[in-house]
């Protein structure tokens, strides 16, 4: 085994596909955040909440759960109250189905919460669209802490990935390959898909001025909820391909969120190739920090951003406010 | 497009509205007759989260920055508090000024880089310095990690009263956090204050008719910070105890929440609202997480329907300020 500055090659390639896996979460939902944010002109501080959920519904649809249903019960005696009968639905769908289900499910989830509440926010200071989805993220976060409890739950790696080969300098498990080479092309999907499409098009123009892009017929209102309902749904697919590597657990979004904000921060969110590639970038020096200075490598981020402010306040690929 | 507040009424009055008078001399009667009724701990408890509420609000409802990071003053002033009062045992007046100093240093740095970025960058900014500073109180030696710095000892203020009598704290208490209501209001009503809030309705204009908004944005955040340092570090002197609790960004919410509870850019909201939420958590906390789903709730009820607050309200109903 050969050693690069005087460290054993092979933990330092591994801490770098560590790096490279948490880099493709942030780029992903840094990618989430900057469209919701482009199209709504606000911070949704229940990315990391929506990205748990992603998660949790992953491990719903194999492991099955218990549904909650209200009967209504008849005769003299019937009170007005439903009785909650619960009954276990059992759907034993794999990962691969939850790959394509989850985000769905997130996403829809997303289209509710823009109808009931986001809407009303348009005309407000952006500020409110913060703390209303703070106070978003604490609800789902505290459901999901009473029915499954704070500690994590496992989810297996889908068989056909369970294998790993030996690359000769490191042992690469087929799993985390995956994860970075998926992730890696829906975030250029997402990148062509807003850059280089017509649909893309009309979503930056309405970015730039929604009233002009209304003249011309195209429905604004709905394009909005629809993006809020693809960032979210992207946050959703992040979490399933997450569940394999880190546990289930309500309070997997919460820490990661405010580290996805900072990498927000560092890149901006003018661009959103810019975003794909702090994201990455980011996953790779934390990764990096692990190995030289691991005490850091919690903060690293936080002062990368630090310095970033210092340097240059508008972010790396940011255009100034 | 609505701001977060209100315009100012920008009255050329001197002296203070009579209904601040009246509901500010009602706040010290009931404080002073409460520890009678109520627990004299709920009751501390809840002011230093009033004034912590306060020096919150200062930055949000007169110059219009949403802190998302303010547990980290709250946290380690609470922390170095601690520290000196148990480890260098210094006497209680001066653990706090410790404390309250390094919130000030900290709002500085913070500070500085923060108003670097507006409006919702600002917010994330602070969340992710305060996680930062979150991480460093988790691996620091002096802080002992997840047991906190434990059986803080409250000592004699002055060397003259014994602080181990709850009377004896909470009369401390009460002087200290009115004193710092009263030092805030009067920041609010002074010259600057009314530079501060033309930042918040107009920054560009205020810029072109020659004021460094950069100043005084940077002096309004660390004056803010401060006073959120006395509130640390008075709760650390109360339950003889810092914890990763105080430095948590579940922390720094529930300030948020409290302020915008109460009305933001109301006087007296930040105070009414920290004593709701406080005694909130107080009495559901056997329910477990359901705390966290009403707090969140109440979130989303005051953005969508209840931005005024309560004190916003009422001051609205009765068209007075409060």
């Amino acid at each position: 085994m050969f050693e690069i500055f005087g460290l054993p090659a092979q933990a330092l390639f591994s801490q770098l596909l560590l790096g490279l896996i948490n880099g493709s979460f942030y780029a992903l939902l840094s990618l989430g955040l900057a469209v919701i944010f482009g199209m709504l002109n606000i911070i949704n501080f229940s990315h990391g909440a929506q990205y748990m959920m992603g998660a949790f519904a992953a491990y719903l649809l194999l492991n099955g759960f218990d549904l909650p249903i209200p009967q209504f019960s008849q005769g003299p005696s019937a009170s007005w109250l439903p009785a909650i009968v619960f009954k276990h639905i059992d759907p034993g769908l794999n990962y691969w189905w939850a790959l394509i289900l989850a985000p769905i499910i997130v996403g829809m989830t997303g289209i509710v919460i823009e109808r009931l509440f986001l809407k009303h926010l348009r005309n407000l200071d952006p500020l409110y669209g913060l703390l209303l989805t703070f106070g978003l993220a604490l609800v789902i976060q505290g459901l999901f802490q009473n029915v499954y409890g704070s500690s994590g739950l496992p989810y297996q790696v889908p068989n056909a990935l369970r294998e790993g080969r030996h690359l000769g300098f490191m042992y690469l498990p087929n799993y985390r390959a995956w994860v970075i080479v998926f992730s890696l092309l829906v975030c250029l999907t997402t990148w062509f898909a807003i850059e280089r499409t017509r649909l893309g098009s009309y979503l930056r123009a309405a970015t730039e001025n929604p009233i002009l892009v209304r003249a011309f017929g195209i429905n604004v209102p709905r394009m909005i909820t629809l993006t809020y309902g693809i960032g979210v749904g992207l946050a959703g697919l992040a979490g399933v391909m997450a569940a394999p590597i880190y546990n289930v657990s309500p309070l997997m979004g919460s820490d990661l969120i405010i580290v996805v904000f900072a990498v927000v921060v560092i890149g901006g969110m003018g661009s959103i190739m810019g975003a794909i590639l702090t994201g990455f970038a980011l996953g790779i020096v934390e990764g990096l920090t692990k190995v030289f200075f691991p005490e850091a490598s919690n903060t690293v981020i936080f002062v990368i951003m630090a310095i970033v402010l210092l340097v240059r306040p508008a972010g790396l690929f940011g255009r100034t406010a | 497009m609505e701001r977060v507040l209100k315009p100012a009424l920008l009255s050329r009055r001197r002296e203070t509205p009579r209904s601040l008078v009246v509901a500010f001399a009602a706040t010290v009667m009931l404080l002073a007759v409460a520890p009678f009724v109520v627990y004299p701990v709920f009751l501390m408890k809840a002011l230093c989260f009033a004034l912590f509420a306060c020096a919150f609000n200062l930055l949000i409802g007169y110059v219009g920055l949403l802190s998302f990071g303010h547990a980290m003053f709250f946290g380690w002033a609470s922390y170095l508090a601690a520290h000196a009062a148990k480890v260098w045992a210094l006497p209680p007046e001066l653990a706090v000024v410790v404390g309250t100093a390094t919130a000030a240093i900290l709002g500085i740095i913070a500070g500085g880089l923060a108003i670097r970025r507006q409006g919702i960058y600002f917010a994330m900014i602070t969340l992710a310095l305060a996680q930062m500073m979150y991480f460093f109180a988790l691996q620091a030696k002096f802080t002992g990690g997840e047991d906190g710095i434990q059986g803080v000892p409250r000592g004699r203020l002055f060397g003259l009263f014994d602080l181990s009598h709850e009377m004896t704290m909470y009369a401390c208490i009460l002087v200290v956090v009115l004193g710092g209501f009263l030092v805030i209001y009067r920041i609010i009503n002074s010259p600057f204050g009314e530079v501060l809030k033309a930042i918040r309705e107009n920054e560009p204009r205020t810029v072109s008719l020659g004021y460094k908004t950069e100043r005084y944005k940077l002096v309004a955040f660390v004056l803010s910070a401060t006073f959120a340092g006395l509130a640390g570090s008075l709760n650390a002197l109360v339950f003889q105890l810092a914890s990763l609790t105080d430095v948590h960004w579940t922390m720094s919410g529930d300030v948020v929440l409290m302020t915008l509870l109460g009305g933001l850019g109301t006087v007296f909201g930040p105070l009414i609202g920290a004593f709701v939420i406080v005694a909130m958590e107080n009495y559901l906390a056997p329910f477990g997480q359901w705390v966290l789903v009403i707090q969140g709730a109440i979130f989303v009820v005051c953005v969508l329907v209840f931005r005024r607050g309560i004190v916003g309200e009422i001051a609205h109903g009765l068209r007075v300020q409060l």
